[in-house]
């Protein structure tokens, strides 16, 4: 949006003032709300020098609550990739009943408070809930242990892959898979090798937001989990503890790993969006039939 | 391969999209199912391929009852509307997915040589490694229907082929399709709301209204004898005038217009314009030229008649007349049928 020419009046909402008084509420809010923050994460992490954050990050409780972290993201993180792929595909290519009410509830764990999740989970295989005394007496162990976690990661982030995918796999419509039935293709080669090809920059994204948000998870996992230090304490349980160790070197460090975890999943998804991926789909899709309406009017000239 | 639907019913929730069509079509012949948006064309289509159930009755292919064939086993080759190619394929990778995937195994030799072939056949030898987004529409077609024959379809279907396509891309492809299909003798079954197209291209019509066949015949015979005043509208250009007749003489004006057959009462003349022509005198319709319009074949005059029909008539480019000026309407070839 170009300043407006010298001598004429602004357009609707091009004044200069209101632009600079605009613009400068949104920076200065960004710098206050997202910027200082995390420039504190990192000044405090290392604010006693790399050998005590080195320290910070070794210590065995450390280490073990990273290592729980990574476990619950590799259990959670496919079992969501594979039930967003197949909600998707249920919900955009075949008609059944209640089609439309499937596609309401996977978003409810995006309007419902975490803790909510977790809390439910005590009721459901708690001692004193559903499951509970069969679940004792069978000796399965699932709240305060890794169970309980990841099934409750996976509750707050199930909606992840699927509304990345529902909104491609509908534009796409169902020909592709159409034809290649028709040609003879089985359900999987179908799928192998003309669905996922084709929705593979979303599917990615959905993967790494979905993992971003399994690995930050605190509020569902800290009523499932017990809390219990080098036992079943992930990563965001773990600097609350430290910090409330007064710890604080110690929190920041490990605040720190979550922060680079940030810091990666944005650059994973700036690059996927360049594939056409998430928010930037838009843009090709309506580039395409300007250049498809070219090439058409090219071949009637030549 | 002969193709016959018995009976065949299809119902969409409440909506009944075909009602109990029979029809059979030749081994060879190139048919083409046409019909207003809703007449159930491409329903039909869908069940011969296989992409959907019939709700009732029986699709035979030759003396095979291919009703409850699944589409992937009853090799058919079917192209689609939006052609449906494969973004992520190239355009030899797009014809040779059939190949790949079908369950009698071949080679890559065999199947590299039958991709070149069929590339040959549609004329696109040069752009083998391209992508369909990077070819035109025209070309996408042809990538399309290359795609359907690498398999050895028993029957080739056609949903909408030249819809997306600009007028003069259509009419070259319109009768290159009709080329291949005399150079391969495939049974052809396409589908099209375009009359022209379907006169134009198929040995024979089926016209389709509401879910039900009105008429089916060659191009001629629907032509020339348009079965009921939906077949005479939906072909082409007409012109409707309600009228009554007595004595198996329908009068509009001074014209009279022989209805044999029609007991005395209403009935609607139907009048295509090009069977028109416009007099200064003489026995016709007397009218009231409101405007003239220009084509390259010739004039077109819009007219008011003393009774209040606006009616069209074509006319040869030398007619001298002008808006405003009178004269009569004559009638060279009518066709009555009962009003309602």
């Amino acid at each position: 949006m170009s300043a407006p020419v010298k001598g004429r009046p602004p357009r609707v909402g091009d004044a200069p003032a209101f632009r600079r008084a605009l613009i400068g509420v949104v920076l200065t809010l960004v710098a206050i709300v997202i910027i200082a923050p995390l420039v504190i994460i990192g000044y405090q992490a290392f604010s006693q020098g790399l050998k005590v954050y080195a320290e910070a990050i070794a210590h065995p409780d450390t280490l073990h609550a990273i290592g729980l972290t990574v476990i619950t993201a590799l259990i959670a993180v496919p079992i969501n990739t594979a039930f967003g792929v197949a909600a998707a595909w249920a919900i955009t290519k075949f008609d059944f009943w209640g089609r439309r009410f499937l596609l309401v509830v996977i978003e409810i764990p995006f309007s419902i408070s975490p803790i909510v999740a977790g809390v439910a989970y005590l009721f459901v295989y708690g001692l004193q809930g559903l499951f509970g005394p069969a679940l004792e007496s069978a000796d399965i162990k699932i709240l305060f242990a890794l169970p309980g976690i990841v099934l409750a990661s996976m509750f707050v982030t199930a909606p992840f892959v699927a509304r990345e995918l529902i909104p491609l796999m509908q534009a796409q419509g169902r020909d592709l898979e159409e034809a290649a039935t028709s040609l003879g293709a089985s359900g999987w080669r179908t799928f192998f090798f003309v669905t996922l090809p084709n929705i593979r920059w979303a599917l990615l994204y959905g993967v790494v937001l979905c993992n971003a948000r399994v690995m930050g998870e605190f509020g569902a996992v800290s009523v499932v989990s017990g809390n219990i230090r080098g036992q079943t304490n992930t990563l965001p349980l773990h600097i609350e503890l430290l910090y409330h160790d007064y710890q604080t070197s110690g929190a920041f460090a490990a605040a720190s790993i979550l922060a680079l975890l940030a810091v990666v999943t944005l650059v994973a998804k700036v690059l996927l969006e360049r594939h056409g991926a998430g928010r930037a789909r838009r843009r090709p899709a309506l580039a395409a039939p300007v250049a498809a309406a070219k090439t058409a009017s090219a071949e009637v000239s030549s | 391969m002969k193709i016959r639907l018995d009976n065949v019913v299809k119902t969409f929730e409440t909506f009944r999209a075909v009602h109990g069509v029979s029809l059979e079509i030749e081994s060879g012949e190139l048919v083409a199912l046409l019909g207003p948006s809703g007449s159930g064309k491409t329903t039909i289509l869908r069940m011969v391929a296989g992409l959907e159930y019939a709700d009732a009755g029986h699709i035979y292919f030759g003396e095979e009852d291919a009703t409850d064939i699944p589409v992937r086993d009853r090799g058919v080759g079917f192209v689609f509307q939006h052609y449906a190619l494969f973004p992520h394929m190239t355009v030899a990778e797009n014809i040779a997915f059939g190949m790949k995937v079908s369950k009698t195994r071949r080679d890559k030799a065999t199947i590299d040589a039958r991709v070149a072939d069929l590339l040959r056949l549609v004329q696109l030898d040069g752009l083998a490694e391209r992508f369909p987004g990077q070819i035109s529409g025209g070309q996408r077609q042809r990538v399309a229907l290359a795609r359907a024959l690498a398999v050895d379809p028993k029957v080739l279907l056609l949903d909408e082929p030249f819809g997306a396509l600009d007028a003069n891309v259509r009419r070259d492809l319109r009768r290159w399709l009709r080329e291949i299909h005399q150079e391969l003798g495939i049974t052809t079954l396409f589908v099209t709301h375009d009359q022209e197209e379907a006169l134009d291209l198929a040995d024979r019509v089926v016209i389709l209204d509401k879910g039900q066949i009105v008429q089916q015949g060659t191009p001629e015979e629907v032509c020339r004898n348009p079965a009921s005043a939906f077949v005479m509208n939906f072909l082409g250009d007409t012109n409707r005038i309600s009228a009554a007749v007595s004595d198996g003489v329908a009068r509009l004006g001074e014209a009279e217009i022989p209805a044999p057959g029609f007991a005395d009462g209403p009935v609607e003349i139907f009048l295509r314009p090009s069977d028109l022509g416009w007099s200064s005198s003489g026995a016709g319709i007397p009218a009231t030229v409101a405007r003239v319009i220009d084509r390259p074949a010739g004039r077109r005059i819009l007219a008011m008649t003393a009774t209040g029909d606006a009616v069209e008539l074509d006319v040869a480019p030398e007619t001298r007349v002008n808006a405003r000026e009178q004269g009569v309407i004559t009638i060279e070839r009518a066709r009555v049928y009962a009003a309602g």
